[in-house]
């Protein structure tokens, strides 16, 4: 017989006599990891099935035009001929214009935020510079549509028509509308992500290289620009390509500047098409299995196309942060 | 001496201008952010009164009317991505921070990565193919549908990284008071990472609250209110994209007293969420 | 009696332990132990005696905390820990395959050497975490008694009786350690495991631990990890001494009365770390 405990003195003498060493909560533990296991699967289902339904579904297109779909170059729901080049080419113009603005900003901004600013306004500035990424993406483009492009119109592209007019982005009536404005907004939009992952980069060099720098006499310019900014390379193009990524896939503020016109020009000031503009604007008069397959096939492209953005920039931020890691 | 001497000024003055420069960059970025923050907050205050959160909206020549609808409709599709994403999302991210071995967990983490990269109007297209097609109707169900979609892995990495941040030893003291794994998660683990995980809760909501593109066909809007979760229903920031593309001028008006109340709800969520774990931190 | 745990009932002839005057509470036998692939302890074998206090003693990195996470099979908790060998409790082993660990953490506590108090409940919640998280409690009045009884014996009442819903962090480093111990009491082990409990406190809360140790023996196990020898000599009846070999695993040198250890040590290895030849 076991040994009774002298349980005189105990707070909870029930508990004492408890001898059984027998497994019994293994059984809870099981179900609530199990549970778990399968929430997290739900994030790989989405993932897949959203693969399979766009390609399913974008069936009637795909087997239609085959590999002409990307390059033709009409969206004709009558005579059901359907090609998506312009809404490429247009998503691919606007997100370079939005780029090549929005990259020295946000260089410059980090460069700022990193090594410029005082202590106390680091912590105020960086946090007002994310709150533009807090905006909603309509207001945004409301804000485009009746602010920002009638200043595109006039005095924007009034001036670069006559100044250099002789290229042919320049060239054209200025609508407001269109590929500029588009550029421009996106530029606003994706600010905010470069600047907030180049600044992290930035930081994470390590004082010693600036030390190192200044000890050889540099100024403050040519230690930025020879000893932070090459270590953290990577990082900031990784962070450019993150905005890249979020440019591609734009959609509100984008459908409310950009004019909504499909065709295929040089200017910059007439209006155009990006893919997702063109899904927001056609979806609601799609109806044929063609019509909705084309849309549906623009879909896929541009899932593809930011998948494989996204994949590269955290690859680069990634290898970034863990060389970081290994140098320590 | 002088060849120095001139070389050193140089250098000087392009020191000088580079960081001029980039101050300048840093001040434009503000200042971007300032305008359109004023603006529509100063103009769309114009517009806002009291009509605009009780009525509903009237045809265009008819003064007064609101959206009333529209930001109930706003309401009940946050509620309900809400509903669906959060036990989805706090459960993965439970499952990537203390379960999930490190090969599975990189592999989901990586899957939910790339669905966060997800474009919006992406995510509206699949939910239109899954949930509107079968049900031949456009619903509040299938918006609330793509929001939390939307929402899932933001609020499963968010959660995953603040239970990271749970030091080991609690863990260890909670097991070793002989409690089974389960209780020692729900009942020591999660409350020590409760902020964070709030904190990546309310940023999910603040942005599924601004976000449009899903619900053009999901959710549709609807000119007869809220008709129930199974009908197409409005919502503000839909409603604004609408107002804003309409010919009318009454109509671009309200889009901007529209604007005005979404940008102060969402920016409200997002500065005073930061805000608060900020000072936690602290 | 059974208002703690209304289900549990277990008929005295169904268990089948036979009782050893010889053998203690705790019988380690041929216990090795394993971080991923390095053996941390090799082949302990000990007996670990009833309502007294055992010191394992010995230099920095001989495997003294992975021997005590043993005991309460805490050690497969940690990344790769893996165990051979067995630990009868009552003349069953710990480590059989059908044995739950949860169950053994309830009959032996622990206490840790950093004071882990939880932050995000109050001193009460934190004694009461270990009844309330399990199925053991049914109103609050028994907890209210529980508490009590608990931060009595832990010789912390007087200082928290009217902090009890103030937050386990707002108090000093020596009484969260002991809100430690009131905690780990409060679900009644019958052995309490300490793993170094002191080394981060002042000595004025050491020598305060010091005293709980001698007034909880009288009615629990308790097995004390410690550096300090002076400390070891001033509190334990029974002192274990390990010791690296040249395969870098603990192992144990001697085992005894703690008297004998320090006066008469049997082990030449043992005399030189107690006259401080090393370690």
């Amino acid at each position: 017989m076991a040994t009774k405990r002298n349980t005189t003195n105990m707070i909870t003498p029930g508990l004492a006599n408890n001898r059984r060493l027998g497994r019994r909560s293994g059984f809870s533990d099981r179900i609530f990891s199990n549970t778990t296991l399968v929430f997290a699967m739900v994030i790989v289902a989405l993932l897949i099935g959203l693969v399979i339904i766009l390609v399913k579904d974008a069936m009637p297109a795909i087997s239609r035009f085959g590999f002409s779909f990307i390059t033709n170059s009409t969206w004709d729901p009558v005579k059901e001929i359907y090609g998506a080049l312009p809404a490429i080419y247009g998503t691919l113009l606007s997100s370079l214009i939005g780029l090549l603005i929005a990259i020295p900003i946000s260089l410059g901004a980090a460069i700022f935020l990193v090594e410029l600013a005082p202590k106390w306004l680091k912590g105020p500035a960086s946090f007002i510079i994310e709150m533009l990424a807090a905006i909603p993406s309509v207001i945004i483009g409301l804000w485009g549509l009746f602010v920002l492009v009638p200043i595109v119109k006039n005095p924007i592209e009034i001036w670069l028509g006559s100044h250099l007019g002789s290229l042919p982005f320049f060239q054209g009536p200025p609508f407001g509308v269109g590929f500029l404005a588009a550029g421009i907004i996106l530029a606003i939009m994706i600010i905010p992500i470069i600047t907030a992952v180049s600044r992290d980069a930035m930081r994470a060099v390590p004082n010693e290289q600036r030390e190192a720098m200044f000890a050889l006499g540099a100024t403050r310019w040519e230690m930025i620009r020879q000893s932070v900014l090459p270590y953290c390379r990577s990082g900031i193009i990784g962070a450019i390509i993150l905005g890249l990524g979020r440019a591609l896939g734009e959609t509100m503020a984008v459908t409310m500047v950009i004019g909504n016109s499909y065709k295929l020009t040089a200017s910059l000031f007439s209006p155009g098409s990006t893919i997702a503009s063109t899904i927001a604007s056609q979806f609601g008069e799609a109806a044929t299995g063609v019509s909705v397959g084309s849309l549906v096939e623009l879909a896929l492209i541009l899932f593809g196309v930011t998948l494989l953005v996204n994949v590269i920039a955290r690859a680069l931020v990634w290898r970034m942060t863990s060389v970081k890691v290994a140098k320590e | 001496m002088k060849a120095t001497n001139r070389g050193y000024t140089r250098r000087k003055w392009v020191n000088r201008l580079m960081l001029g420069l980039s101050s300048i960059a840093a001040g434009l970025a503000i200042l971007i952010l300032a305008l359109i923050l004023g603006y529509t907050i100063i103009h769309g205050l114009s517009y806002f009164n009291l009509n605009f959160l009780t009525q509903a909206a009237k045809p265009v020549g008819e003064a007064g009317g609101g959206m009333r609808n529209e930001i109930f409709g706003t309401l009940i599709l946050v509620g309900l991505g809400s509903i669906i994403a959060l036990p989805i999302g706090l459960l993965a991210g439970i499952f990537l921070s203390e379960y999930a071995s490190p090969r599975v967990a990189s592999v989901v983490r990586f899957m939910a990565d790339i669905l966060a990269g997800v474009p919006s109007i992406v995510v509206g297209v699949f939910v239109y193919a899954i949930v509107v097609r079968p049900m031949h109707s456009y619903s509040a169900l299938s918006a609330g549908v793509a929001l939390a979609m939307i929402m899932i892995p933001v609020i499963a990495r968010t959660a995953e990284e603040s239970l990271r941040l749970v030091p080991n030893s609690m863990r260890e003291a909670a097991l070793a008071l002989g409690i089974t794994r389960w209780r020692a998660v729900i009942g020591v683990i999660i409350p020590g990472a409760m902020t964070g995980i709030i904190t990546g809760v309310m940023l999910a909501v603040a942005r599924i609250a601004g976000e449009t593109a899903p619900l053009l066909f999901t959710a549709l809007g609807s000119q007869f209110g809220v008709q129930g979760l199974l009908k197409p229903i409005g919502a503000l920031p839909l409603q604004i994209f609408r107002y804003a593309m309409s010919p009318y001028k009454s109509e671009n008006q309200q889009a901007w007293a529209g604007a005005f109340l979404l940008v102060i709800l969402v920016l409200g969520i997002s500065i005073l969420v930061r805000w608060v774990s900020n000072r936690k931190r602290i | 009696m059974n208002t703690i745990i209304p289900n549990l009932v277990i008929p005295d002839n169904q268990t089948k332990t036979v009782i050893d005057n010889n053998k203690g509470i705790l019988d380690v036998q041929n216990l090795s132990a394993w971080y991923g692939k390095t053996l941390a302890v090799k082949n302990i074998s000990m007996s670990i005696k009833s309502q007294a206090i055992m010191s394992i003693i010995g230099p920095s990195g001989c495997g003294k905390s992975t021997f005590i996470r043993c005991l309460n099979r805490m050690h497969e908790v940690s990344h790769g820990g893996r165990v051979e060998g067995c630990i009868m409790l009552d003349g069953k082993d710990i480590y059989a395959r059908d044995a739950d660990p949860v169950v053994i953490r309830r009959r032996i506590g622990m206490v840790f050497q950093k004071p882990t108090s939880f932050p995000t409940m109050s001193v009460f919640d934190n004694v009461a975490a270990g009844l309330k998280l399990t199925r053991f409690w049914s109103h609050k009045m028994e907890l209210e008694e529980v508490v009590e009884r608990s931060l009595r014996k832990a010789a912390l009442w007087d200082e928290v009786k009217d902090k009890l819903n103030q937050s386990g962090a707002s108090l000093s480093g020596g009484q969260q350690q002991r809100l430690c111990i009131a905690r780990a009491i409060a679900i009644e082990p019958e052995i309490i495991l300490l793993d170094e409990p002191c080394s981060a406190l002042d000595p004025a809360s050491t020598l305060k631990i010091e005293d709980l140790m001698r007034t909880l023996v009288e009615q629990y196990t308790i097995v004390i990890v410690t550096h300090n020898m002076q400390q070891a000599a001033r509190v334990s009846d029974m002192a274990a001494f390990f010791l690296m070999d040249q395969d870098r695993s603990g192992i144990l040198i001697e085992y005894g009365p703690t008297s004998q250890l320090f006066t008469n040590p049997k082990d030449k290895r043992t005399e030189d770390y107690i006259t401080g030849r090393f370690g």
